[in-house]
């Protein structure tokens, strides 16, 4: 009879099989639509299977890559961090300001890197502890740091860099194609992955975008969590803004402007909800490669920039409404299975909408 | 469906007759009746669940009734609005009035039906000269050209009888107006409803507080259990016999307490203040112990645990846990010294519903289950199977979503998570609101065997016989102050009630 010793019940750990965890998920879409539009451009884009394609596509989207990681993090507890290309092109300033005042590049990337660490610790410190609304504090420190960064070099750009370094930034992995720069987006995708999957810092970054309140409730750090992330952002975005500076050997204010929004849509692209709760770092990785894809394919084709943003918002538009159109539809489905006696207090007019 | 007139006397102002209303499984309101003359002012009183509420929303057209009647000056009603209430001259004034806060005074009193002048502007020179007449009337005084922002509670309360007035209201409930009110704002708050009721006015007050009710209204009725009990004449009653009928029911053999073995002091809790919440609250609870937070909602009994905890603030005191000092507004230290804390709100604060059942239940020791470092959703289930199992959770499988579950075994699934922690102490608010009746003898047949197993408990409830069945030890709460500490052998529900409605406070303490 007593409830503490009776282990009457055993359960199964899963409502599905295995198969249907791992195949019926949006990520396996957006991965089946990254492979499809691979194998489609192969076989009709005319040099897509050249040599310099993915090098070149992988050089471009290396820093979108990069920073998707630690924004992926970020909108899964539900904040925003829309500063994240400011930091790029302040990391990118600093580089060349140090590099010019003598400091070797290494030297030079740490400093940058660190100040990529504390634009982060402003921006974790405002939203965790002073409890701003991220979307307000990040918009205001996208366009501070922007101007820090304009300050300090005006309209001019540093060039001049060692080759040595921006040999290294433009290098591939033998005669792979692959640039080297994916190596540390490989150890990085790898950190970050396990740090949201595999870890209880990752359990409570999923608790705090699905309901901050019981989170705390339950002893996860909120704010320190929080905190944490942004530092992560600030940190990566400024490492993102290195590799730019000497892949293009040119340190400018401006550079990387507008770069947040690529990041956010890649992000939500690969599954993400922007409300937070809901992500996988695999889809995301697919969602950054596939808009990546689809840019290259088309330029390869010769089609304007315009018309390849035009199919990469509506592409965005129609992944954000897929989920919810799916929803309607199997809700009215059951709502059509399940009409009981309707209760008293349903509103008037329902049974009349039926179609 | 014509109803007849009752055979005594003429049409009652507002009238109700056996109303009932379920929400799904849970019936909140069985059978409610209340008879309100014109020109009169009718206490309705009851016990926290005594289904109140329930009956004014029903009134106030926010829940449709599932049976019996609603009469209006002897016409049948059905509400499907809280449009269609208002046009029949229903007005409820909630607790906390809700004003548009940068709206002026005028506005918010026309709100939606302002009147026009020429060329369909807004004619703000009539509204405001109405407005002034209205107050006139009510004999206060507030300038009704000022923003509704820092009003004081009461003068945003005569704000909505202003309202209520000018829309012509007959008959105006007010649902515990006073709890937020000092002395002197009662006293003109009772002026008012005075002056209503001599212009043939019938009005409805709900209060937990008797002096008020003997000094203000005419009639009582009494509500428990979600069922009318007697309508009395204030005249022919006294507190006493008011108690007795809204508690009236034996208590003790539904609650399955078995006698523990009380050991040595676990939580000490000293001078705990929070600025508007509680006030100087020391309090012991030892091991094998079940200590019964008593009073009535809104006194600060769930504050001041959820600042035990350390989810929320506190401004003075000290919490010490089996000797161990527990750092202010840190629920991590609290539960590092051996703290399990079950809020009152499940969906929100208990559960992340939208994650699934094995990793709400390993939520607080997941940091401990991760093998060199990695953390897998297997060693998730493996850990919290177990005690799915000892709590009887009933779900399909682990990994489904906990929203997808019962009340019931959802808070089984929060009392699952807290007791995988293994702790000293366990704080528990509200265990079995809203959840079906067998459940709730099983969580009261738990929580006995933990204490029995020398866990100290220290139980929020708002059920009074929840609280006498379980408690060894009752403590009262009273507007943030711990009013009386009444042993198990002593404590019944009038001097629990007495000492939760000020109206007695030195005879219980």
């Amino acid at each position: 009879m007593t409830t503490l010793q009776a282990t009457t019940r055993s359960y199964v750990a899963h409502e599905y099989p295995l198969w249907r965890r791992l195949l019926l998920t949006r990520e396996t879409a957006i991965i089946a639509v990254l492979v499809a539009v691979v194998f489609y451009s192969i076989g009709n884009v005319e040099n897509f299977d050249g040599p310099l394609t993915l090098t070149y596509l992988l050089l471009d989207t290396a820093p979108i890559l990069l920073i998707a990681l630690p924004m992926t993090l970020v909108i899964v507890t539900g904040e925003i961090d829309l500063s994240v290309a400011s930091v790029v092109g302040l990391s990118s300033v600093l580089l060349g300001v140090l590099f010019e005042a003598g400091y070797s590049i290494p030297v030079a990337a740490l400093v940058a890197v660190l100040a990529g660490v504390a634009c982060g610790a402003l921006n974790g410190f405002l939203v965790a502890y002073v409890g701003l609304p991220s979307l307000a504090v990040t918009i205001g420190t996208l366009a501070l740091f922007r101007g820090v960064a304009a300050g300090l070099v005006g309209t001019k750009a540093v060039t001049g860099f060692d080759d040595r370094w921006t040999d290294l930034a433009t290098a591939k992995i033998g005669a792979t194609g692959v640039p080297v720069v994916m190596i540390l987006f490989v150890v990085l995708a790898i950190a970050f992955a396990f740090l949201l999957h595999f870890t209880s810092f990752g359990r409570g970054v999923f608790d705090i975008g699905l309901n901050s309140e019981a989170a705390h409730f339950t002893g996860v750090p909120v704010e320190r969590t929080k905190l944490i992330l942004f530092v992560l952002s600030g940190a990566v975005s400024a490492l993102a803004g290195v590799y730019f500076t000497l892949r293009f050997g040119s340190a400018r204010g401006d550079n990387a402007t507008g770069m947040e929004l690529q990041v956010i849509a890649a992000v939500l692209l690969g599954g993400v909800s922007i409300f937070g709760g809901r992500g996988r770092l695999h889809g995301v990785i697919a969602g950054v490669l596939l808009i990546g894809v689809i840019s290259s394919a088309l330029r390869l084709e010769g089609v304007t920039v315009n018309v390849t943003n035009i199919i990469i918002g509506l592409l965005l538009v129609a992944s954000v409404m897929t989920p919810s159109v799916l929803a309607a539809l199997s809700g009215l489905a059951s709502r059509r299975n399940n009409r009981g006696p309707s209760p008293s207090s349903a509103p008037v007019g329902v049974g009349t909408q039926e179609r | 469906m014509s109803q007849p007139t009752p055979a005594t006397g003429p049409a009652a102002a507002l009238e109700l007759r056996d109303v009932a209303k379920a929400f799904g499984a849970v019936v909140a309101l069985r059978s409610g009746s209340l008879r309100v003359e014109a020109g009169s002012i009718h206490a309705l009183v009851g016990e926290n669940g005594a289904g109140k509420s329930t009956l004014v929303k029903i009134v106030a057209g926010v829940h449709r009734r599932d049976a019996g009647e609603l009469l209006l000056d002897g016409r049948s009603m059905d509400f499907g609005s809280t449009a269609e209430s208002k046009a029949e001259g229903i007005a409820v004034i909630y607790q906390e009035p809700t004003l548009f806060p940068d709206l002026s005074v005028t506005e918010n009193i026309f709100m939606g039906r302002q009147p026009v002048g020429a060329g369909r502007r807004i004619d703000r020179a009539a509204m405001h000269t109405e407005a002034e007449q209205l107050f006139r009337r009510l004999g206060v005084h507030i300038d009704p050209r000022r923003p509704a922002l820092g009003l004081s509670i009461a003068d945003q309360q005569i704000i909505e009888i202003a309202k209520a007035i000018s829309l012509d209201a007959r008959v105006l409930i007010m649902d515990e107006p006073t709890a937020a009110l000092s002395g002197v704002e009662v006293e003109r708050l009772f002026a008012v409803a005075r002056s209503l009721r001599d212009e043939g006015r019938a009005l409805v007050f709900i209060s937990h507080r008797f002096d008020e009710v003997f000094d203000l209204c005419d009639t009582i009725t009494v509500m428990r259990d979600g069922s009318y009990v007697d309508a009395v004449r204030t005249a022919d009653t006294d507190v006493d016999s008011i108690v007795a009928m809204m508690v009236g029911r034996e208590v003790g053999d539904l609650f399955p307490k078995t006698p523990a073995e009380i050991g040595e002091t676990v939580l000490k809790v000293e001078g705990l203040s929070s600025t508007g919440e509680f006030h100087d609250v020391s309090f012991e609870v030892r091991a094998g112990e079940i200590v019964g937070l008593a009073g009535l909602v809104g006194a600060g009994r769930s504050e001041i645990a959820r600042a035990v905890f350390g989810v929320d603030r506190y401004d003075a005191g000290s919490v010490t846990l089996a000797g161990r000092s527990v750092k202010p507004h840190d629920p991590r230290s609290a539960i590092r010294a051996g703290m399990a804390f079950v809020p009152e709100d499940r969906r929100k604060q208990g559960l992340v519903t939208e994650s699934s059942v094995a990793r709400n239940i390993s939520g607080v020791i997941r940091g401990g289950l991760a093998r060199a470092g990695l953390l897998t959703g297997a060693a998730e289930s493996r850990s919290a199977a177990p005690w799915a199992g000892r709590l009887e959770v009933k779900t399909g499988a682990l990994d489904m979503n906990a929203a997808t579950m019962s009340g019931g075994n959802q808070q089984k699934v929060v009392i699952a998570k807290w007791l995988a922690t293994n702790p000293r102490l366990l704080i528990i608010d509200e265990p079995t609101r809203g959840i079906d009746v067998g459940t709730k003898a099983e969580v009261h047949r738990l929580l006995s065997e933990l204490a029995g197993q020398g866990m100290a408990i220290l139980m929020i409830s708002s059920e009074l016989p929840e609280v006498l069945g379980m408690a060894d030890r009752v403590l009262v709460v009273c507007e943030g102050r711990i009013t009386a500490d009444i042993p198990r052998d002593e404590a019944t529900p009038e001097n629990v009630m007495r000492a939760a409605t000020r109206s007695s406070q030195e005879a219980a303490s």
